[in-house]
């Protein structure tokens, strides 16, 4: 690869959710293979324990199932993140399992995905599992999803499987809130249009697996409208040659903001106008998500961390009193009245569970009023009322200014992450 | 590409870049692991650039194992120098001679797991609260588990099967006293994209990393630095190889390749073309199938 073609790569961040037999781990397994990011060695050890555990195949599986409990039952329970690059992008794949019983790995590594991968099995068509995994990409607001129809050499690579399930998952996610969906008939065993064109598919003029990874548009995923900089720490050098130096290191958590514009601070609403933009010692014109930056402004204002730079006639809600999509982690169950801390953006507040409005069956997607016992891996409908304000957008608009997690304060856990609705 | 666009380097960077500030905000006393290897020079390129102009704004640590080559020494004092940082230095020495830790005896014997004791020992000394370290996802397959923030008992021990989900860029840094954090701010680079990193920003590393001359001998298939930290077999004799080091830690854990790559540019591309990991040359993993995750557990970096 030559020093330009790396230079111009770009990241895409996806998540597979999917349970052990329908050909996730064959799949990742392919694309790693494929695209030479298995090393002989991991390949070696792979094949060593496959055979001591008497396996007839080499169970690519075990390349991403990290710890010793994951390989002594054969199953994953947690997220485990894979790298591939190919010359156009580099890849992160956060790795769930799929098992209703870790929908909070699945929310976990959905919460940075551009792009879910679902699996639905051509001989099965749609599962609850494929609600299960498509409710929570929604939920999650992944902009892209791609279903993979597998397995199709056992449906004799048949047109009319492949276009029935489509309509299927058309319908059913006409329901959802996504923004792009693609469909791709493959076998992840066989290597039908996972890497290489299918041969057997002639019916199918659509872009491989690999190819839509590649190419899918994702610069667009980021908004770009609404300046967002939560500020996360102050840099004052007190030294001679910046003696008067007071930056504001933050990451753009949305939008973009330009050198000599007019901005507002907040939650104090003083104003000022931004005197310069750094990336370490390099001056910049502007500053967009999600670069990490730090700037300074013409007026000396008291700001500190948890505070937030804005564009005067853009600003987030100042509230206490917000409704949130709620996905509970922890054994504990969520306790209603109850006190939990509050982590949003680069705040922390505590917070008080005023009401469970509804428990989400995410199987059939119905809410439940009755039963509003939320326990490990529910996801339900809850107020909370904080100590201070938020500085909070819509999350469906913001994923970084709209995510919040609830932290146990006995026990420091992070029991529950949240969406602002 | 649109203007409003970062290549995966930068991207990778900005990332790193919070959570080291996210450690700086959060925590009272951190401190940055330092090897001396690759990794842990890029980490502090990462913090210069973090809180520039300011100063890094934690100390530099360094376990030394006293089986560390010459080289990577020299390179750290240099570092040290040039960037008017702490550094704190935890000996595995001084643990052995003061009987808390014995040493492992026979031609494989090596100080690689005695470094846990130190490295706790120098945590519980200075009382830091978070220890950022150069580890990477891509590594191994327990490191693959690994939280930016990852939370350590006050045994110091890891406890992979009740980790913190980690959403988002929220990192919860929460915890009792006596407890402390380990955070891996290049959690999701690969071995490529350092390599390509270094290249990028022209980041100097010690000698080791280049071709060169050096008396080497070869056990299991592994190339040896010929040192007197490492008896020889009878039947194992030396000679003078052209190699270089794609990993760097101990004398007695770290394996040589038979390279000719002299400039940034050549291992970018060497790199690019080997079909082996880096920890492929690193006996410390070889001892068994969990030996990452066991040493982990007690406290491993």
């Amino acid at each position: 690869m030559n020093k330009e073609g790396y230079l111009n790569m770009d990241l895409l961040r996806f998540t597979t959710a999917g349970s052990v037999d329908d050909g996730k781990s064959t799949l990742i397994g392919r694309l790693l293979y494929d695209s030479k990011s298995i090393f002989e060695d991991q390949l070696e050890a792979v094949e060593t324990a496959s055979k001591k555990k008497g396996e007839e195949h080499v169970n690519l599986a075990l390349l991403t199932d990290g710890l010793r409990a994951e390989r002594e039952q054969g199953i994953t329970i947690d997220v485990a993140y894979r790298y591939f690059a190919t010359p156009k992008r580099k890849f992160i794949i956060a790795d769930t399992p799929g098992h209703i019983q870790y929908t909070r790995n699945m929310v976990t590594g959905a919460s940075s995905a551009n792009l879910a991968i679902i699996l639905v099995d051509a001989r099965k068509g749609i599962l609850e599992q494929t609600i299960r995994h498509s409710f929570i990409a929604s939920l999650l607001q992944i902009p892209h999803i791609i279903y993979c129809i597998n397995k199709m050499d056992l449906v004799e690579y048949s047109e009319t499987v492949f276009e029935k399930i489509k309509k299927e998952l058309e319908a059913f996610s006409a329901k959802l809130d996504v923004k792009d969906i693609t469909f791709i008939p493959i076998s992840a065993l066989k290597g039908d249009n996972v890497v290489e064109r299918s041969t057997t598919m002639n019916w199918y003029q659509g872009p491989t697996l690999m190819y839509l990874l590649e190419n899918i548009h994702i610069s667009g995923d980021h908004n770009l409208i609404d300046a967002r900089f939560p500020v996360q720490y102050v840099i004052r050098p007190q030294s001679t040659e910046y003696h008067d130096f007071r930056g504001y290191a933050g990451r753009m958590a949305s939008g973009v903001l330009k050198k000599g514009e007019e901005i507002m601070v907040l939650p104090s609403g003083f104003t000022s106008r931004i005197k310069s933009i750094y990336s370490s010692g390099t001056e910049l014109e502007e500053a967009f998500a999600p670069m990490s930056v730090t700037i300074t402004l013409e007026d000396e204002i008291d700001i500190s961390r948890g505070d937030m730079v804005v564009r005067v006639n853009n600003q987030p809600e100042q509230t206490q009193e917000i409704d949130v999509m709620l996905c509970w982690f922890n054994e504990k169950p969520l306790v209603l009245n109850g006190k939990y801390a509050l982590k949003h953006t680069t705040k922390e507040v505590r917070c008080i569970v005023k009401d469970i409005l509804y428990k989400m069956d995410i199987n059939t997607l119905s809410r439940n009023t009755e039963n509003k016992s939320i326990g490990m891996n529910d996801i339900a409908r809850v107020n909370l009322r904080t100590t201070a304000p938020l500085l909070a957008d819509k999350y469906h608009r913001n994923r970084i200014t709209g995510s919040l997690v609830l932290i146990d304060e006995a026990t420091n856990e992070t029991v529950a992450a949240g969406m602002i609705i | 590409m649109n203007k409003y666009h970062l290549t995966h380097l930068k991207e990778l960077e900005a990332e790193s870049i919070y959570v080291l500030r996210e450690v700086a905000a959060q925590f009272e006393n951190p401190a940055l692991l330092f090897s001396g290897g690759k990794d842990s020079i890029v980490c502090f390129h990462l913090a210069k650039k973090a809180f520039w102009p300011a100063k890094v704004p934690f100390p530099l640590v360094h376990v030394d194992t006293g089986h560390n080559f010459k080289e990577t020494l020299e390179f750290r004092d240099e570092l040290v120098k040039k960037n008017g940082v702490n550094l704190i230095v935890g000996s595995v020495q001084e643990s052995i001679d003061s009987g808390k830790v014995t040493e492992e005896k026979g031609f494989n014997a090596s100080r690689n797991a005695l470094q846990t004791v130190t490295l706790l020992d120098t945590i519980e000394k200075y009382k830091f609260d978070a220890c950022m370290g150069g580890a990477r996802r891509d590594e191994e397959k327990a490191r693959a588990k690994e939280r930016f923030f990852s939370h350590r008992d006050e045994f110091g021990q890891w406890d992979p099967k009740n980790q913190r989900p980690e959403l988002w860029n929220i990192f919860n840094g929460k915890k009792n006293i006596g407890e402390h954090f380990r955070v891996f701010p290049i959690s999701n680079w690969t071995e490529m994209d350092v390599w390509q990193y270094i290249l990028l920003e022209q980041i100097e590393l010690p000698s080791l990393y280049f071709t060169h001359q050096r008396e080497c001998f070869i056990r299991d298939g592994v190339i040896y630095a010929h040192e007197n930290v490492i008896p020889l077999k009878p039947n194992e004799k030396p000679e003078i190889m052209q190699v270089r080091f794609r990993t760097i830690g101990d004398i007695s854990c770290t394996g040589a390749v038979l390279s000719k790559a002299n400039t940034l540019e050549e291992i970018v591309e060497e790199v690019a073309a080997t079909r082996v990991t880096e920890r492929g040359s690193r006996i410390d993993d070889k001892r068994s199938e969990a030996a990452m995750e066991d040493r982990k557990k007690q406290g491993y970096f």
